[in-house]
């Protein structure tokens, strides 16, 4: 058993008289992809923000390599290697493909201003370097004829990939993909898959999902939490979800 | 066809309502009274026919369009030149030529000419600060003249009560207005958009109206005069040097001309903006300069990605303060004289005009819109009546024709390693 990235227990997020999320607990494993389903509204997004510092939870702890991290600011916990993409693709549009990539390196880079102003050797490297992981992260996703394209340019699927890309470039330890497969066509989910299949296996990452296409996550997942209403209503390998009745009545409602 | 003459006669009243009180009355003093007199015959003759021609073409609108596009129509700038002018590779080379023109003409201009580029140039600096608060950051300021009024005041204040000379003093006036960035920074950069604006239009006014009330130590409305000009490596322009001074004509044994003082004022105006125009072009392709233009166009990615929102905000307003305060520190020394007049919100307006009309981000863009935001009114002096009318004009028809701006700024095409070039 590998060890535990990240560890929630309790966490609760309330909206005034609404009660979002109510003790949900999980645990990723390094190397993991972990899926977090549930129906519409269920509080799965709620949950990333908690998770990813832009909503500050109200209880609960969250535990990153065992540092507790909640009530951090959504940038230090990026900085700790917590990264996410969006349900609605947050790309920057106007700049290109590969200006998207070369911005999530800027703590990466050589930020120094003299060195910046001056061209110094140190600086000319550490831009090369970015070049070329970028580059290097473009061709993973097979985006790199787009790469002097502007972002908002790109297809649906393409724009997905790329933002997907612009998360690795920040090294992350544990990548959070908030529905990545949400209007894609079924060849595009079969490339996402892949994906998240080279991800895991050739670049070590560790996933979290949130998904609603059950085929996607019922094969790549090795974990599953669901929630509903807030509240977590089961907890499980694949095969324990797909056979649980609880989780069935959630989906389906009462027979 | 009703509906056409309704809108028709709608549109030539408008006309009449917005040109007659504009053009067709005028304030005469009479005594220690004054009156409304009528225009003269001519000018209510053009207004009616202006009236009249806006009648016919509203009533006739759509015979007229399907006329017009019937003709083939030639762009007002063909899109292949269009797309050239903007390239980045293109517009270096035009930026190089602006140069080597500007360091040569000089010594073949007339001394208004010569003046009046120097104005230019400082519009050049300004407009290039702000393009990097404004145009790449996004972050609307209406205050920047503030900024500018902070280096003019630093200058001047320390040139009157210390004697120290320009070139000291430039640095420690960028400082100052970068200082004042930062400070004002802080508390307002949680705002956007609108409330930014707000909140910048509220500062210009309180550092105009603070010097104009600090009278002890600013001299309030009458400002600060007999600032010292710039000197060139202690050589001064004057025709009589101060104490312990020399002069450039008694030290080169030439005759004093006072040309020589205008030229140089120029060429350090060209110096200055020549500076910021390099450090901008740094910054652009800068990390930070990368994280500004990201910040503009989705701060929560940026928070999602790590990139701390305050600081790249801050500096974005901090650096573009600095560059006010360097031409702030200029102006004081070429103009001699300081008032807070200088510093009304016509000038922040102006200036955002140029970035705005330059298009946003662009530099080649700020360069020719400063050139033709004070070089027309300059040259219609006649007309200085109707300038805030022909300002307004020009700006809503380049917002009709050419709404990214002049020269908007295209991406930088970045190559890849193992890419056919």
């Amino acid at each position: 058993m590998s060890r535990p990235i990240l560890e929630v227990s309790g966490l609760s997020m309330r909206f005034g008289g609404l009660l979002a999320v109510n003790g949900v607990g999980l645990t990723v494993n390094e190397k993991q992809v972990v899926s977090m389903i549930g129906p519409n509204g269920a509080g799965k997004t709620t949950v990333f923000n908690c998770l990813t510092g832009f909503y500050r939870p109200t209880a609960g702890t969250i535990l990153l390599d065992g540092e507790a991290i909640q009530g951090l600011a959504g940038h230090q916990i990026a900085r700790k290697g917590v990264v996410r993409t969006f349900q609605n693709v947050r790309l920057f549009k106007d700049m290109t493909a590969v200006e998207n990539l070369l911005v999530a390196q800027h703590r990466h880079l050589n930020t120094n201003f003299l060195a910046g102003l001056f061209k110094t050797p140190s600086f000319r490297k550490s831009e090369r370097e970015a070049m070329d992981y970028a580059e290097h992260w473009l061709e993973q996703v097979n985006l790199k004829e787009f790469a002097n394209r502007p972002a908002g340019t790109l297809a649906y699927g393409q724009q997905r990939r790329l933002e997907i890309a612009r998360c690795m470039m920040t090294r992350p330890r544990i990548l959070m993909l908030d529905e990545p497969a949400a209007g894609l066509n079924p060849k595009e989910t079969e490339d996402l898959k892949a994906l998240i299949g080279v991800l895991r296996n050739e670049h070590n990452a560790t996933v979290l999902l949130i998904e609603h296409d059950m085929k996607l996550v019922m094969s790549i997942s090795d974990h599953i939490v669901v929630i509903n209403q807030g509240t977590p209503l089961a907890d499980g390998t694949p095969e324990q979800i797909r056979d649980n009745p609880e989780v069935i009545k959630a989906y389906l409602g009462e027979a | 066809m009703t509906k056409n003459l309704k809108s028709a006669i709608f549109s030539a009243l408008l006309v009449l309502a917005v040109a007659y009180p504009v053009l067709g009355l005028k304030l005469e003093i009479v005594g220690i009274n004054l009156a409304v007199q009528g225009a003269s015959d001519f000018t209510i003759a053009t207004i009616l026919i202006c009236a009249v021609l806006m009648f016919l073409r509203v009533l006739f609108h759509e015979p007229l369009s399907a006329l017009w596009r019937s003709t083939p129509s030639l762009p007002l700038v063909p899109a292949k030149a269009s797309n050239f002018l903007t390239l980045p590779s293109t517009q270096r080379w035009v930026i190089v030529g602006l140069i080597a023109l500007a360091l040569v003409w000089p010594f073949f201009g007339s001394r208004g000419a010569v003046d009046i580029a120097t104005l230019i140039l400082i519009y050049v600096m300004l407009g290039l600060g702000l393009n990097i608060v404004v145009g790449l950051a996004g972050l609307l300021d209406l205050g920047y003249v503030g900024f500018y009024a902070v280096g003019a005041y630093s200058y001047a204040l320390l040139s009157h009560y210390y004697g120290l000379g320009f070139w000291i003093c430039l640095p420690i006036a960028g400082l100052m207005s970068a200082l004042f960035g930062f400070l004002l920074g802080f508390p307002v950069l949680r705002l956007r958009g609108d409330y930014l604006a707000i909140v910048t239009l509220g500062f210009g006014e309180i550092i105009r109206l603070l010097l104009r009330n600090m009278t002890n130590i600013t001299g309030g409305p009458n400002g600060i005069s007999n600032i010292e000009k710039p000197t060139l490596f202690g050589l001064s322009f004057e025709r009589k040097a101060a104490e312990g001074m020399q002069t450039f004509h008694e030290y080169f044994g030439i005759a004093y001309n006072p040309v020589t003082k205008v030229v140089f004022l120029y060429l350090v105006a060209l110096l200055l903006a020549l500076a910021a125009l390099f450090v901008i072009n740094r910054l652009l392709r800068m990390p930070i300069g990368r994280a500004w233009e990201a910040l503009r166009e989705d701060e929560i990615a940026c928070r999602a990605l790590g990139l701390n929102p305050t600081i790249i905000k801050l500096s974005a307003f901090t650096l573009g303060a600095a560059f006010a305060g360097f031409a702030g520190s200029f102006f004081a020394a070429r103009q001699g004289l300081v008032t807070p007049e200088s510093f009304t919100f016509i000038e922040s307006a102006m200036i955002l005009a140029i970035v705005v009309l330059g298009g946003m981000g662009s530099q080649l863009g700020v360069i020719l819109a400063a050139i033709v935001l004070i070089l027309v009114p300059e040259l219609m002096r006649d007309f200085s009546d109707y300038r805030m009318l022909l300002f307004g004009a020009m700006m809503v028809l380049m917002m009709i024709w050419r709404p990214q701006g002049l020269l908007p700024m295209q991406r930088p095409q970045m190559k890849l390693k193992g890419e056919p070039s």
